[in-house]
């Protein structure tokens, strides 16, 4: 689960992370107030949405006067943001941050996320800062200092001397400061189980101080259980509505532009069913992963998913039962032939456990569009020549 | 021969008398594994399935000699159970919950490392000696004795790829399912050295998804280290570009994880790449004729 930037600031400040100051806003007059309450002469209008590349997207704003910080904020609520991380679509800005401006004498950049090799976290620093740093690593990665830290023994004082020697910072008081920086967010990173802590950039001002000016923070889903104050950040507007109804059924939906419909238990045999098709010139409309609990009622829910897309020209249920019964899905077809118009051919496969029985059931139900496929290979095929009116 | 678990292999289960425990328990039982009894804490003394309970792992082998555990208990309690059985001297956990923490299972592994215990899993099917031990979910019929051995990060593409191998006409020595979680057990790399020092293992089978960079690690180490023939598919050509937050994660292994890049790197690695799952089968049929 991801955060916005204001969220993740709030946690930072909690943790004595330094940031500037601001409020978020959700109307122009209300970032008026905002801009009001923080003082001073300049403010930064920040959209809040979760992808990175707002700046260069037209998201991030410099007022100098509150009519202005009215103006912008107002240009900037409701507008379609387009970043490099937002895809084509676009997301649509409905907050507003606004932030007291910062003096700015340098942008470094600070992120903690799990090193999966090392199976550690690992801290990276870097003094291009504000730059996009997935150019830095490939240009000049010797600018990159990369901190591995083991939580058995938790953030040490080398960790810290290795990143402000790394950085070239010589001030005693500028190192102290920069250590307890990141020994905080290592801390913070740790306690909330996150999963990805990025600062771009984090400022040094004019003063000597570090701030992060910037935000990202991402969350392990699997552990928000025991984070029920994370879990009350969720924004639903930032997740795509189909795939939050399917996720509320133990469904992982994920929307694509093909034509066929699938329907998949495991994401490696989903994946590979989208290749499949793909490989034998057809284009998968969605990923669908059933999961290993399926039921009658799941199925028939996907089934329900997978056809509110007007592009399905066919569909695909391609089931290996292990722990999911190929009884349970052969019914949920059934199911969803009453619940739901299905009005594509339906190619099924279903292999593994009860597979015999399913067979049974689908072929006394004599269904007009359901085409039964022996294998993989052969429901593909089916599904591509399906969809190309060729059944 | 087979790697890591036969016949001979005494397990216990842990999350012994729960539902997916019990139901599990049994069908590895009735696959002729070796289950020798189970913990749940509160329950000791108490029989199931007409196998001894324990309260905990350590009585549990004391009583049992039990060397491996297979893990049931529910995300919230994997870390400290995986941790219990490091401690009390099982030398593999076969870990099938899924939705663990990643920071519980990050101290679990180094814990089960320290304690020089093997770890498979965690949120994966489990592992398969075809027609003598089963420890996890995998449909056990699937698996006919034969000489290829299979490495699977994706449950459901493990029985795919051992039901072609077996339509073919071959069998599975071993199959196990790694798991795709951020921090996982064994890995590609010490399974394929398992495979190739197996002499009943003539080809192997290697089964990887797009993201992070196992794959990558596991093509250079076949390059310099596996004589035997290598078929891999890797799963994901057709998927989405992840929309993301941050770029950090590409940056550590310098690498952006996607199939083709994977792909290549086994390619150039001597292995048979197939672009299509439903190829797997014929690949295999290829390189052991």
């Amino acid at each position: 689960m991801n955060i916005h930037e204001y969220q993740a600031k709030q946690i930072f400040q909690k943790y004595g992370v330094p940031t500037p100051r601001g409020i978020v806003a959700n109307t122009p007059d209300e970032a008026v107030k905002a801009a009001q309450e923080l003082g001073g002469e300049i403010w930064v209008v920040k959209a809040q949405i979760h992808a990175g590349g707002r700046g260069l997207g037209g998201g991030v704003k410099l007022a100098k006067s509150t009519e202005e910080v009215k103006q912008l904020a107002g240009e900037i609520l409701g507008m379609t943001l387009v970043t490099h991380q937002t895809g084509p679509e676009g997301k649509l800005v409905q907050k507003v941050y606004i932030e007291e401006g910062a003096n700015i004498a340098d942008e470094l950049y600070l992120s903690v996320v799990l090193d999966r090799a090392a199976e550690m976290p690992i801290i990276m620093a870097s003094t291009e800062g504000g730059m996009d740093i997935e150019t830095v690593a490939a240009e000049t990665p010797e600018k990159i200092i990369k901190v591995s830290v083991d939580p058995a023994y938790g953030f040490q004082g080398y960790h810290g001397r290795e990143l402000v020697f790394g950085l070239g910072i010589t001030d005693k008081a500028e190192q102290k400061k920069m250590i307890a920086f990141a020994s905080k967010l290592y801390k913070l990173y740790m306690e909330n189980d996150a999963e990805m802590i990025e600062i771009n950039p984090l400022i040094k001002t004019a003063e000597g101080d570090f701030l992060a000016l910037d935000g990202k923070m991402g969350f392990d889903d699997s552990a928000l259980y025991r984070h029920p104050e994370i879990e009350e950040m969720r924004d639903i507007t930032e997740e795509d509505p189909d795939e939050r109804e399917a996720s509320q059924y133990g469904l992982s939906y994920i929307a694509l532009d093909g034509e066929i419909g699938c329907m998949v238990n495991g994401a490696g045999l989903a994946m590979g069913t989208m290749d499949t098709i793909n490989y034998m010139g057809g284009t998968p409309a969605n990923f669908l992963d059933v999961g290993g609990t399926a039921s009658a009622e799941t199925v028939a829910k996907g089934f329900e998913i997978i056809l509110k897309n007007p592009n399905v020209k066919a569909i695909f249920v391609n089931i290996f039962g292990g722990i999911v019964r190929c009884d349970r899905i052969a019914n949920g077809i059934l199911e969803a032939t009453k619940l739901v118009d299905v009005n594509v051919p339906v190619v099924v496969r279903l292999d593994g456990t009860n597979a015999a029985q399913a067979a049974e059931i689908l072929k006394n139900a004599n269904i007009d569009n359901v085409i039964a496929a022996s294998d993989l290979g052969d429901g593909a095929a089916k599904a591509v020549a399906a969809a190309k009116g060729e059944a | 021969m087979s790697i890591l678990v036969n016949k001979e292999t005494k397990v216990i289960v842990q999350g012994f008398t729960g539902g997916e425990g019990t139901f599990h328990a049994e069908q590895c039982m009735a696959y002729g594994t070796q289950i020798v009894g189970g913990v749940t804490p509160g329950k000791g003394g108490q029989t199931h399935l007409g196998k001894p309970v324990f309260n905990t792992v350590k009585e549990a082998v004391e009583a049992t000699g039990a060397t491996v555990s297979m893990v049931f208990v529910p995300p919230a309690f994997v870390g400290d159970a995986v941790m219990e059985a490091a401690s009390a001297g099982i030398e593999l956990a076969v870990i099938i919950t899924e939705g663990a923490p990643v920071r519980d299972m990050q101290a679990a592994k180094a814990c089960a490392v320290k304690n020089g215990m093997m770890t498979i899993g965690p949120n994966c099917p489990g592992i398969i000696t075809a027609d003598e031990c089963k420890i996890g979910i995998m449909p056990g019929n699937i698996f006919k004795k034969g000489n290829v051995g299979l490495i699977s990060k994706s449950g459901t593409l493990t029985y795919e790829g051992a039901n072609q191998v077996v339509n073919e006409g071959y069998g599975i020595t071993t199959a196990v399912g790694i798991g795709g979680d951020p921090i996982i057990g064994l890995s590609y790399k010490q399974l394929l050295q398992m495979f190739q020092e197996d002499a009943e293992t003539e080809a192997i089978v290697m089964i990887g998804e797009i993201g992070g960079d196992l794959e990558i690690q596991a093509a250079k180490f076949i390059k310099e280290n596996i004589t035997k023939p290598v078929v891999a598919f890797i799963a994901g050509q057709t998927a989405p570009k992840g929309k993301r937050m941050g770029h950090a994660g590409a940056i550590i292994s310098g690498s952006a994880g996607t199939a083709k890049e994977k792909m290549d790197a086994l390619e150039a690695a001597g292995v048979k790449v197939v672009v299509s799952p439903a190829e797997i089968g014929k690949a295999v049929k290829e390189v052991l004729s």
